[in-house]
């Protein structure tokens, strides 16, 4: 991959970006195209891409690139396009720490212990998996359990097999993804298991990953239990009730030497919180206004570190508005304050941005708590009705909002719902 | 499921559509002779998609490769065009042999007709020649 490893770090940037993933990246794009003279991207990692490079699957880009593309292409196309508009990269280096007055304390190898000041701050640290202290499986402790994107680094960039035969537990969509991945490598996929009455993945890879090898997908079934001493040696699994919980009477074992966790992502906000930007306890990630800021004046974040996404492409699109609004601020040219919250109603489990201005378009981004299996509303308020075919918590849901339709709307606060149609009353 | 369409006794077959992440369901109505009607569709792609799913279905490919690289071990490759359904596990136990040495191009082609399906196998990202002696350069530094 192509590099720019600055061979200094200067003392002050206009725009200095945590994390060099999809968000990263394409924020500093914004940053630059937005007239922000200097921008840094800061990453732990040896390369800049993310998590993006052990996705070698396609299924990226359609929105972005307007062509399908697997995650390496996608994260050097947004690298090149960075590099093009004279971003320094500065990769294998860590950020310590970020005061409100945005002095940040980096440490690489290269350069130890550095302190860099910024006119304005992105934090685009992506997000981690849960684990299976997060979810508390009982059972031994054996090796052989491990997270679905651990695997997939595995496999994907170091080259070698987590295990002979898996049990995947959730349906999110990496642990799909995975379960084709281990096949077409030679493992034994002996099922996958959700808790859920319904998939966490997307419908392509329900289809793709799972029907296309027969890998039975159990609904309503999680792990109750995980057996072997050195080595996992097999699970027990049981169906659920409707209050998720499982029915010991049913279960069964299921010989395996590996278990992989795809039971979701956690937004990765130690640097957030260390600094102490409000949080919103609904997306476990910062609060952010239309702009992308934080309650921390000049500290703007984007990606899964607010809210964990489906696709890169939406990640990318966001990081520009954040790229752009730190651009904004540092040249002087800030977007006039949000004057409208946005609340989460109905069904609606979280919204970013959590608030808007009457200035300008937006789009406002939610996920809903169950399933509208057909003919769904979303209604924003009494400003704005829209009729979606369906609604699924696997999928992110979008609802645009006009400078127009808040002409006559003089409240505080928008409400979020989305029902089913039928159930109107 | 049968449908009757003019006289004709139809089977109906349900794909969902992976042109794009909103998965449409799509239903086709066909015959041994052919397709009748295709429904669920919402754009051109996804009619295009129940054609293709009914007739000669294709997915695509991604795998890594062997690299000759310390730092990498694994280059990211795609097929250039979606495989049919039934050889994509072939394919991909056909490219466990080949070795790449870096410096690769991004879109670079690695491997040619693969299977006689006409398919290339290109890169999916770039390496650089110079990732050896970086290595060998940190290695230095570390021992000193």
């Amino acid at each position: 991959m192509i590099t720019t490893q600055p061979r200094q770090i200067a003392s002050a940037y206009d725009v200095v970006i945590v994390g060099a993933g999809p968000a990263g990246l394409a924020a500093a794009l914004g940053a630059r195209e937005q007239g922000a003279e200097s921008v840094l991207i800061v990453d732990r990692e040896r390369e800049a891409g993310g998590i993006l490079l052990q996705c070698i699957h396609s299924g990226f880009g359609l929105q972005y690139f307007k062509e399908e593309v697997t995650g390496p292409e996608y994260a050097e196309r947004s690298l090149e396009a960075a590099i093009e508009h004279d971003v320094d990269i500065l990769t294998d280096a860590f950020v310590m720490d970020l005061t409100e007055d945005r002095r940040l304390v980096l440490m690489s190898p290269e350069h130890g212990v550095v302190i860099v000041r910024a006119g304005a701050v992105v934090l685009a640290m992506g997000a981690r998996e849960r684990t299976r202290g997060a979810i508390q499986i009982p059972g031994t402790r054996p090796a052989g359990v491990l997270t679905a994107g651990l695997a997939q680094k595995m496999v994907n960039l170091h080259g070698y097999l987590p295990g002979r035969r898996a049990v995947i537990l959730g349906s999110g969509d990496i642990g799909l993804i995975m379960a084709r991945r281990l096949t077409l490598e030679g493992v034994e996929v002996a099922g996958v298991f959700e808790i859920m009455p319904y998939a966490n993945g997307l419908g392509r890879n329900i289809v793709q990953c799972l029907q296309d090898y027969d890998i039975p997908l159990h609904l309503s079934t999680t792990v109750i239990d995980i057996h072997g001493h050195d080595r996992v040696e097999r699970v027990t699994v049981a169906p659920v009730d409707e209050e998720l919980t499982p029915d010991a009477s049913r279960a069964w074992d299921i010989p395996c030497d590996t278990l992989l966790l795809s039971v979701g992502l956690i937004p990765e906000n130690e640097l957030s919180r260390t600094l102490g930007v409000r949080m919103d306890p609904l997306t476990n990630g910062p609060m952010v206004t239309s702009a992308m800021e934080t309650s921390v004046p000049g500290v703007f974040a984007a990606g899964n570190v607010v809210h964990i996404n489906d696709l890169a492409d939406w990640v990318s699109e966001e990081a520009l508005i954040a790229g752009r609004s730190a651009a904004r601020r540092v040249t002087g040219n800030p977007h006039p304050a949000d004057n409208i919250r946005v609340i989460p109603g109905e069904n609606v489990g979280a919204v970013v941005p959590q608030s808007v201005s009457s200035d300008r378009p937006h789009r406002i981004s939610f996920r809903v708590n169950r399933p509208i299996l057909e003919d769904a509303v979303i209604k924003l308020g009494d400003v704005r009705r829209r009729r979606v075919r369906a609604l699924a918590p696997a999928e992110m849901a979008t609802i645009n909002i006009a400078p127009r339709l808040l002409e006559s709307f003089h409240g505080d606060a928008l409400r979020l719902d989305a029902f089913a149609a039928a159930e109107e009353g | 499921m049968t449908t009757t369409h003019e006289g004709h006794e139809a089977e109906t077959f349900v794909y969902l559509c992976t042109g794009c992440p909103l998965g449409c369901s799509l239903e086709v109505d066909a015959t041994e002779e052919g397709i009748l009607e295709i429904r669920g569709a919402t754009c051109k792609i996804g009619e295009r998609h129940a054609e293709q799913e009914h007739t000669d279905p294709r997915r695509p490919v991604s795998t890594t490769v062997r690299l000759d690289d310390p730092v990498h071990p694994r280059l990211p490759v795609r097929a250039a065009a979606p495989v049919p359904k039934g050889l994509v596990a072939p394919f991909v136990a056909h490219l466990r042999d080949v070795v790449v040495q870096p410096p690769v191009d991004r879109g670079e082609v690695l491997a040619t007709d693969v299977l006689g399906t006409g398919i290339d196998v290109i890169a999916t990202r770039s390496m650089a020649a110079a990732a050896r002696e970086d290595t060998d350069a940190r290695l230095a530094t570390a021992d000193r």
